[in-house]
């Protein structure tokens, strides 16, 4: 089931008032898994009715209503079910359901304790991206299982895995206090970043069958923008997004491959997201507390103002990795900072930064480190080794579009040599 | 009537691959996007995937406790899938076609390519 005889506006409206009519009908019931159920079935029942009799005058209280009755014959079921079990044993009276007066009162913060529930640290990461999607970003399983190209029934029974956590965690449905809220906060947005990097990464595949993930996971981050504007790693996060999707239309080549930053077509860039994300990085940056987003979203802004690749002020990203490679323990930072000392202070400095990566676990099954070693190689004229790391690259990567620019790549520098 | 079409390799194949001239890897490319774009358009089209280089291959089998054994590195001449189709056609004769239009696709050496059509079971629901 998609969304698919919806207008645009009913979908952009439908997706953003999920998260407020789970609120309310979990505010009433408690029970997390079948709320969610609930809502998602008023979601489909709505994608169904509207096209053909108008969206209603009051959407939200029109969802609401029909989550609520879903959520009423639940609850009339399982009493009836547990009260014909115990009845045959004890002669018990029988209880009825409360039933469901006027609209509950509306949260902003919702959408919030939604996405704190929704990224607990006790699920697993692709748990905790179905369920947002599913939860807060009001997608159905079959558009979730479509973005990530896995089977329904696989999605599906993701998601209640990740209810089930939630139900044994205990999780309430509240605001965690202030100190656990920070902690916490982590979690949201890193879940958010993963999303964006899963449609960014995989942007080339059949994309008319995709639910475009990298515009929900900005949709989100706008949202939780919105109710904190004052964290600044919020704002930091959003600025990457953005700073990053905004080069979406010209990072692939005609047949899917990938196009370098440096041999981007800059005029494709898209100018307005660019200038939406540097406003709000500077500003994030102006506050003082800088954390790992804000100073990717700096790189970023650093890469998307310089008109042509030649004018990309090198030493300033140079400086930028060198404080994150302080705050963080990831090697692809390392990996990033070797390739700006390479372009300060020659490729030479760059492969010798690379070597203390050689022995890391971490990075010892993928392609990463073969194939900026292979850069480094290229700019420093030893194309044969460049080639052969190319290919050794190629042979590791487990992504087709990555794969097809290696081996072009390879194969363009050997016929050159 | 599903049908499942196989591109086989010798473990060699992907690096000689590698070193096909820049232009003709281009096209290589490019067929096989066109290929499954018009299979999908054509309601034809269940799933094709590519897979990754043979040199990542382990076979696996379990040992007395139940535990995987794996064994790695294979000779140079065994044959290796290199990806595959499935499609939902009318007849035997459409899957042929189909395969005869992959083995089409641009390269160098052994080509026209080898594809390999076998019929898909109807499946039981559990094996999904």
């Amino acid at each position: 089931m998609t969304f698919a005889a919806l207008d645009a506006r009913a979908e952009h409206l439908l997706r953003e008032l999920a998260p407020q009519v789970l609120g309310a009908v979990l505010r009433r019931f408690r029970d997390f898994a079948a709320s969610e159920d609930a809502v998602q079935e008023a979601l489909i029942a709505a994608a169904a009715q509207w096209p053909r009799e108008g969206i209603p005058e009051n959407p939200r209280g029109w969802l609401i209503h029909v989550a609520l009755r879903r959520m009423t014959d639940h609850v009339r079921s399982e009493i009836s079910r547990r009260n014909r079990e115990t009845a045959a044993l004890e002669d018990l009276p029988i209880v009825v359901a409360p039933a469901v007066h006027a609209e509950p009162h509306f949260d902003p913060d919702d959408t919030l304790v939604l996405l704190f529930m929704c990224c607990h640290p006790a699920l697993s990461p692709a748990s905790a991206i179905a369920l947002t999607l599913r939860a807060v970003g009001g997608l159905t399983t079959a558009q979730i299982a479509s973005a990530f190209l896995v089977p329904e029934a696989t999605l599906a029974q993701r998601i209640s895995r990740a209810k089930q956590s939630i139900k044994t965690s205990r999780v309430p449905f509240r605001m965690p206090d202030e100190k656990e809220r920070a902690q916490r906060f982590g979690s949201v947005l890193h879940v958010l970043y993963l999303i964006f990097n899963e449609g960014y990464t995989t942007s080339s595949g059949p994309e008319l069958q995709r639910a475009d993930l990298s515009s929900e996971s900005i949709r989100l981050t706008r949202a939780v923008h919105a109710l904190a504007p004052e964290d600044a790693e919020v704002t930091g996060l959003l600025a990457l997004m953005l700073l990053t999707d905004a080069r979406r239309a010209a990072r692939t080549g005609p047949v899917g491959e990938l196009i370098p930053l440096d041999e981007q077509d800059r005029k494709l860039w898209d100018a307005r997201a660019i200038a939406e994300g540097v406003a709000l990085v500077s500003d994030a940056l102006s506050k003082g507390c800088v954390g790992e987003y804000q100073l990717q979203a700096a790189i970023a802004a650093v890469h998307d103002e310089a008109a042509r690749a030649e004018d990309t002020d090198w030493p300033q990203i140079l400086a930028l990795y060198t404080v994150l490679k302080h705050m963080s323990d990831n090697p692809i930072v390392t990996l990033n900072h070797a390739i700006a000392t390479a372009m300060v202070r020659g490729p030479e400095q760059g492969l010798e930064l690379l070597s203390a990566l050689d022995g890391d676990a971490r990075l010892s099954h993928g392609h990463r480190l073969d194939a900026v070693r292979a850069h480094l190689l290229e700019r420093s004229g030893d194309h044969e080794s460049a080639v052969a790391l190319y290919r050794a690259a190629a042979e590791k990567t487990s992504s087709v579009p990555e794969r097809n620019y290696l081996v072009m790549r390879a194969a363009r520098l050997s016929e050159a040599t | 009537m599903k049908y499942m079409l196989m591109m086989n390799t010798r473990c060699g194949g992907y690096e000689e691959y590698m070193k096909w001239p820049k232009k003709v890897i281009e096209a290589n490319i490019a067929f096989m996007i066109d290929f499954s774009r018009k299979l999908r358009a054509a309601g034809e089209l269940v799933g094709a995937e590519g897979l990754a280089s043979p040199t990542q291959a382990k076979l696996v089998r379990a040992g007395k406790d139940a535990k995987p054994i794996t064994d790695g590195v294979f000779p140079e001449s065994k044959e290796f899938l290199a990806g595959y189709w499935i499609v939902d056609v009318e007849s035997a004769e459409r899957a042929y076609q189909i395969a005869a239009e992959a083995s089409t696709a641009p390269g160098v050496g052994d080509a026209p390519l080898m594809i390999e059509v076998r019929e898909v079971l109807s499946s039981h629901k559990d094996l999904k």
